[in-house]
């Protein structure tokens, strides 16, 4: 009966391995120019919880197969060193994979979250709202309007809370439910919550980011593909949770101006 | 013989009643447009791309209601409604009712009585939470999935109440609720008519969701006809 556990045991652990190293669950595609570093991490972080997973699952069954059906009576031996050695051993071995880890992966992930955009990366603001994004470009004077909450008016399209009458910057301001952006260029996008707490995320672009209300976040990254990405709120806002998303369109910087110049238009 | 003639003039007298009732009514008229001056706000096209299925049933994007203009300035959408001077009725038994057809609501501004059942209908493929916001009536906030049947409700105090969906930030629409069943809400050309008002002085008050309300006072003597126009004060944002 020990043995059959011990079999059964391999068995387990070789079959939930199998489709980790054959690359059976394959990452979506990457556009972005910092998520290469962030699939390598995941990509470590895998290998090495997945050695350590296997070692163990592969460990008991020798153990339990070595060990099993022992006549009565034999008494039962430690190894040299007895409880503490073993738990030193064990801290040491976990402290240095998780240490491992953290100093390999702070790369990948500061470079992203704890870096300045550049100087000339394009501003886009987002403002995440129970239940939908919405964008806002600057204009010709390159300035975003002070908001104001109260006069936010979602029926007249007023969903930032602009106010026209009075603010000569708030005229030009563009506001779009699409975040459409030039390929190859940074974009810092500056990121204001208008209730709850929203996430913002994009899986092609490696980049998830809680809005806290309160707080002005910002992102930065450069996408290198054209197309429609989905962006979705990954954190629970309440009931239309489910239907917040809007759609990153990534253009080639001619159709992006194009675009910008028709949204203009529109305002 | 006799009885014939007794039986014909009763005939006479209930005809004779029955058009008397059926005429009471047609008393005077009030009828007029609505009209703007100045540069409205212009109407900017709905974004539905978060919602596909509304999306794709509209051929060329939707606009914004709050401010729609028809033919010669004229003004869509405002109710105009005797405010004062006719007594207060009870509702019709028929509902009124209030779609959600494509992301927007239909008609973007129902007027009805107070006590009159309201009938909200989801006709799309996505689910809508309607969500009145009364100051004096009941607020209330309910989901409809779609292929749920249509919701019913009333409101017992006149109000103008308006009307958002939670899921859909761009849908706005407007509840009319009023005392009486002398109101209209004008259409395309700006027009309205509120006739059977029997002969008296009124108070006409017509009610725009961002131009706010303007009212003059009128008086009816007999059957005539009176004029009353309305002209609001457009303003560009």
């Amino acid at each position: 009966m020990g043995k059959l556990f011990a079999v059964v045991l391999t068995i387990i652990a070789l079959v939930s391995a199998y489709p980790i190293v054959v690359h059976k669950y394959v990452q979506p595609v990457d556009i972005s120019t910092h998520g290469h570093a962030i699939d390598e991490q995941l990509s470590d972080t895998m290998a090495e919880a997945g050695f350590a997973f296997l070692g163990a699952q592969l460990l008991l069954a020798f153990f339990v197969w070595k060990f099993s059906n022992r006549k009565d009576g034999s008494k039962v031996t430690h190894l040299p060193g007895g409880a503490k050695l073993m738990v030193a051993t064990a801290f040491i071995l976990v402290g240095t994979e998780v240490l491992a880890l953290g100093v390999l992966g702070q790369k990948a992930w500061a470079d992203v979250y704890f870096t300045a955009p550049k100087p000339d990366a394009m501003q886009v603001q987002v403002q995440a709202g129970q239940f939908a994004f919405y964008f806002r470009y600057p204009g010709a004077d390159g300035k975003f309007a002070p908001l104001h909450p109260d006069k936010i008016d979602e029926g007249n399209g007023n969903y930032f809370g602009l106010d026209p009458a009075n603010d000569v910057e708030a005229r030009d301001d563009i506001v779009t439910a699409e975040l459409a952006i030039p390929i190859n260029r940074e974009i810092h996008l500056l990121m204001h919550a208008k209730d709850v707490g929203h996430s913002f995320y994009v899986r092609e672009l490696r980049i998830q980011q809680d809005f806290v209300p309160g707080l002005d976040l910002s992102l930065h990254f450069t996408a290198t593909k054209t197309g429609k990405y989905e962006i979705v709120c990954t954190q629970l806002c309440g009931l239309g949770h489910y239907n917040m998303k809007a759609y990153l369109n990534v253009l080639a910087q001619e159709d992006f101006d194009k675009w910008l110049k028709e949204k203009a238009s529109e305002q | 013989m006799r009885m014939k003639q007794v039986y014909i003039a009763g005939l006479g007298v209930l005809a004779a009643s029955a058009i008397a009732v059926y005429a009471a009514p047609s008393g005077g008229t009030i009828s007029g447009k609505v009209t703007y001056q100045g540069t409205p706000a212009k109407a900017k096209p709905i974004d539905m791309s978060k919602e596909p299925s509304c999306a794709k049933q509209h051929a060329t994007p939707v606009t914004t209601e709050t401010v729609v203009t028809g033919p010669n300035n004229s003004l869509e959408n405002v109710v105009v409604y005797v405010s004062a001077g006719a007594p207060d009725e009870s509702a019709p038994s028929e509902a009124v009712k209030f779609d959600q057809k494509g992301c927007q609501y239909i008609p973007h501004v129902l007027a009805f009585q107070v006590n009159q059942t309201l009938e909200i209908a989801n006709d799309d493929q996505t689910s809508h939470n309607i969500h009145p916001l009364p100051r004096i009536n009941r607020e209330w906030n309910k989901s409809q999935p779609p292929g749920t049947p249509p919701m019913t409700d009333k409101y017992d105090k006149p109000e103008f109440i308006p009307v958002k969906c939670n899921i859909h930030p761009w849908m706005h629409g407007n509840f009319a609720v009023m005392k009486n069943s002398h109101y209209a809400v004008t259409q395309g050309e700006g027009s309205f008519t509120l006739p059977n008002l029997p002969p008296g002085k009124y108070t006409i008050t017509a009610w725009h969701e961002s131009y706010g309300d303007q009212t003059q006072e009128v008086t009816i003597s007999g059957s005539e006809t009176k004029s009353v126009n309305f002209v609001f004060k457009a303003k560009p944002y």
